[in-house]
Parts: C-alpha cells; structure tokens; sequence
C-alpha cells in the first residue's frame, strides 16, 4: 500500500479574474435580484406564518391588517408539532451515532488492512446507497410486521442505518486512507490491538470528518419522508416530515398555521446549517466529486 | 497493512457486523422485492407466481405510461435547469464578484429545510390566493391568475420549478468545489496566450469540469427517476394523476390499492431506469486501483 500518506500541501491558489469591471458590476446586479427572488419564497411563508388567517382570507396576502403575531406558532406546536419533532430527533440521533460508528469500523478495515475483495464489498456497500428507495419499502413494510416493530421509531432507525450505511462507509474509508499509514503502524509496534487502534487511535483522527459526515447525515434522516411513511402509522409516532403532512389534514387550506409548523420543523436544519456551514458544505462535497 | 492472526477476530468483527447488517438490511430486502414482482399478492393472502406478468401489464397501463411521461419532462427539464443553472451560478460566483458569499447562502438556503417544506413552500406560493398570484393581481397581471395546482397542463411545471428552486444551490456547491480545484496556471497560460473568457471557458475549464459534470448529471438522473417527496407533498401525483411519477404511482399501488407485485414491479423499472448511471457513479466513485 503506497499510497500518498499525507495530504497534498497546495500552494494557496490565486484566483485569476476572468472578466471585465463591466461585467462584473453587472453580475453583481443581476446576482442581487436573484438571490432576493431565491428567498422570496421563503420570506413570503415566515410572513404568512406571523399573520391570522382571517386576516388572509379578508385582506388577501399582500396587507398587514390583521397584525403580526406568534399565535401560529403556539397554536400548532401545541396542536402536534412538539410531540412531532421529538420523534424526529428521537429517530435521527440513534440512526446517525449508530452509523458514524459501524461505518468507521467498516472503513477502517477496508482501507488499512489486506482484505480480500475489499473493493467488491466497498462496491456493494456503495451500490446499496444508490439503490431507489422505492424498492426497500414493501420488504421494510412485510420485515416489520414480521418482527413485530412496525409503527415505532427502531424500525425507522435501521431502515436509515442500512440504507446510509454504503454511503458512510465509503466516505470514512476515503478519508482514513488519506490518514498517514504511520500512526497505524506505530501503534501496531507498540502492541495495540485492532480494537484499541480503531478506538485510542482512529476514532480521535477521524473527529473532524465524521463531524462535517454527521452534519449531512443529520439532514438527510431528520428530512427524510418515504421511509416513516412506510413504516409509521399512529400519530403519536410520526417525524416532522410525516407530521407536517398529516398537520396539512388537520389545519386544510389555514396557510397561516401550515407555514408556522412548516418553519418549525425546519428549525433543526436551519440552526446546523447556520452554525455548521463550513461542515455542511464539505460533507455536501465530499464523495459527490471527486 | 498486513493482519496479524491475532487480529483476525477483531478485525472480522469491525467489518463484518456492518457488512452484514448492510446484507441482511438492504441487499435481502431488495433482492426479496424482485422476487415479489414476479407474484400477485395483496400482502396478506396467498400469493400467486406470475412470472412477468405485470411487468406486460405495466406496458399496457395508460397510468404506467404517464408516469413514465412524466419523469421524461421531469429529467429533461429539471435535469437541464438544474444543471446548467447550477453551472452557471458557479461559474459567476467562483469569479468572486462582491457579496458572492452573501449569493451563495441565498442560493443555497432552500438546501437546509427538507421537500417536504419545500414543498409546502411552494404549495402556498401556487395556491389560488397565494402569493403568485397576489403578486400577479397587485402588478396589474390579473388575465395570469390561475388555479397553478388544479390545471392538469400546468401543475406538474409548477412542481418542478419548486425542485429546480431547491437543486440549484446543492449544484452550484458541487461546482463551486469542482472549480477550486481547477488548475490556475493553465487558466494564466491562456490568459497570456490572449484568449478570451469564452475560449478559456470552452477551452480549459470546462474540459477540467468534465469529470464533475459527469458525475452531477449521473446524480441529477437518478434524483429525476425516484423523485418523491416533493411531488407527494404538493399534490399526491394529482389532479386527475396528471403529476403521477413512477414513485408516487409504485406508493399508489402499493399502499393505496395493495397490489405488491405490481409495485414491486415499478419499483424494479425505477431501479433499471438508473442502473446505467449507478454504475457509471460507482466506477468513478471507486477508481480502479484501489485493491
């Protein structure tokens, strides 16, 4: 294995201007007007959300009559949202330490050690990432039933955990053999066991990327609809995403109570991808290109 | 590095509990679906082997047919303005020109919440006194105020403008990385050689992005095949099915009318639609001299 052991060092790179002062003024105007028009939609459901709906249904979208208020908010977090994006973390959080952690043992082993076909089962791991969900949910559906843990949270948990598996895998496995094959065999000389290598040694390395990968992932599962809405039923237990769905049922065409619960249940994301952007953007990137 | 035998437990465990559940978990489940393709079974009775009978049903089905329509215009027109408007902003944005960043976060910004609120999003932009419309009327533009989601000609358009709205900006972060790692000495060499922005766009950055490309389009196919949420979410593949795609179609006959065969069929055709580009992104995701 001789691979490149530590990471290429690239000379800050300048960025040579392609354009003229014209155009990019230019640019500058029309990136504006876009990029307002990009928030438009969402500006246009955080003022519905702040509004009555009688004030909608009397004075049309585009007036303050009615006031703004937060009544909206209290009225659907009461009204199934709370108890909603509790099955979501209830769900997300298990899901996502369950796959940081087999999928880094995975790719620990695949990409430090002489595995035979370590390629195939990297392919095949892959491969079941890229899979259509579609063609999971009725075995999902029947194995559930079966087991006796359709319509509760562990059934949707490792639906996650399998489905995500290949992807995970795959980016720790990149990322560990990027790591300089040193610190493996200067703790092999030591006498370390695989178990205390992939604890003491790897799991302490791998914190930053396994951070941007959780990022991601948090997005994904806490997004996700297809796999609770085959494998949850009662109310009680759905995610945000189902809920939000079922909420559409129960406030019908009340626009302003929707785009409350709609913003609540983007809370999550929001906040992480705020505070974690840079690990938002990389986890985005990596494995994507190449 | 080699495998000391003492070793050899340790390591079987690390990679084979993982293995195996990705095994038991996924390959299984899948696997199992083909093979209920090739049955009639409404999921609780018995179930009747029909070899490839639905799959001929499928052909003869006009609501297979428009599902199927549907996801063409849905690849074409989505993949296209997702695409190259994700290029495109790239492309602009990469130059640094001022507030970049700040255009980068609007872009990106529909990225964080999920489809579903997308969705929602957009439900309400479309509705009959939602804001397009209330923006139509105050601009004096009443004779375009229209039912968006209740017209059979116009509501799957409006479905895929809420997708294009939210796949832009993961493009644009995809290129935006693809483009820093473009080489800039042979950009400078260009420039010197006196070719213009176009030739070195034509010439040199895009031959770069080439293999980015390759893969985005390949991602861009198989998001177009198995599109869900969104369309669930704004108008269960209607009115009158004129928005039906072959995932909502495959949950309709699945758990709406409980033909699991003939689902699991659907779901076989989605998973053949994308097999190429599967492929095609597990080649390049994993190169060929990793042992």
């Amino acid at each position: 294995m001789t691979r490149k052991t530590v990471l290429p060092n690239r000379p800050r790179k300048r960025n040579v201007p392609l354009t003229t002062k014209l155009v990019r003024a230019l640019l500058v105007v029309v990136m504006s007007i876009m990029s307002v028009a990009w928030l438009l939609p969402v500006a246009a459901t955080v003022l519905t959300s702040l509004r009555s709906f009688d004030s909608i249904l009397t004075d049309g979208f585009l007036s303050l009559a009615g006031g703004l208020s937060f009544d909206n908010f209290v009225k659907v977090w009461n009204g199934g949202a709370y108890t909603y994006m509790l099955n979501s973390f209830a769900i997300t959080i298990p899901a996502l330490i369950a796959l940081l952690i087999l999928a880094s043992m995975a790719g620990f082993v695949l990409s430090r050690f002489e595995i035979p076909f370590a390629r195939g089962i990297m392919l095949v791991m892959l491969a079941g990432n890229l899979l259509p969900q579609q063609i999971l949910l009725i075995p999902y559906n029947k194995m559930a039933e079966s087991l006796g843990i359709f319509d509760t949270h562990f059934a949707v948990i490792i639906a996650h955990v399998g489905f995500q598996m290949g992807f995970f895998t795959f980016i720790t496995y990149n990322f560990i053999r990027q790591l300089p094959i040193e610190i493996f065999e200067a703790a092999r000389i030591d006498g370390c066991s695989l178990w205390r290598i992939y604890f003491n040694v790897l799991l302490p390395v791998l914190r930053p990327p396994l951070a941007a990968l959780g990022t991601l992932g948090f997005a994904w599962i806490y997004n996700d609809l297809l796999f609770a809405l085959a494998l949850i039923r009662s109310t009680e237990n759905m995610p945000v995403t189902v809920g939000l769905l079922s909420l559409q049922g129960q406030f019908v065409s009340d626009y302003t109570a929707l785009s409350a619960s709609a913003l609540i249940s983007a809370v999550p994301t929001i906040i992480l991808f705020i505070v974690l952007q840079r690990q938002f953007v990389s986890g985005l990137t990596v494995g994507s290109v190449k | 590095m080699r495998l000391f035998r003492g070793d050899r437990f340790a390591a079987i465990a690390l990679l084979g509990i993982p293995l195996l559940f990705e095994v038991v978990w996924v390959m299984w489940p899948a696997i199992q679906s083909i093979g209920i393709s090739t049955l009639r079974w409404n999921g609780t009775s018995d179930a009747t082997f029909i070899g490839g009978e639905n799959f001929t049903n499928l052909l003869s089905d006009p609501l297979f047919m428009t599902a199927l329509g549907n996801n063409a215009k849905w690849l074409l027109v989505f993949g296209v303005l997702s695409v190259l408007g994700g290029l495109a902003l790239a492309l602009v944005l990469h130059e640094q020109i001022k507030g970049w960043k700040i255009y980068r976060s609007a872009f990106f910004t529909p990225i964080a919440v999920s489809f579903v609120v997308t969705g929602f999003i957009w439900k309400w932009m479309f509705a009959p006194s939602g804001v397009v419309n209330s923006g139509l009327g105050a601009m004096g533009l009443e004779k375009f105020v229209t039912n968006w989601l209740g017209d059979e000609d116009l509501v799957l358009w409006a479905v895929i403008v809420a997708a294009v709205w939210r796949q832009v900006g993961y493009v644009m972060i995809l290129f935006l990385a693809a483009l820093k790692s473009v080489d800039v000495s042979t950009i400078e060499a260009a420039t010197v050689d006196g070719a213009n922005y176009w030739q070195r766009l034509r010439n040199v950055v895009l031959p770069a992005l080439a293999p980015s490309v390759a893969t985005v389009v390949a991602v861009t196919v198989i998001d177009s095949m198995r599109t869900f949420d969104i369309v669930w979410s704004m108008t269960q593949g209607g009115p009158f099915n004129s928005t039906q795609v072959l995932s909502t179609l495959m949950w309709r006959e699945a758990f709406g009318n409980y033909n699991l065969g003939y689902a699991s069929a659907i779901a076989v055709v989605i998973l053949l639609l994308t097999l190429v580009f599967v492929i095609l992104y597990l080649l390049r995701a994993i190169p060929k001299e990793i042992k």
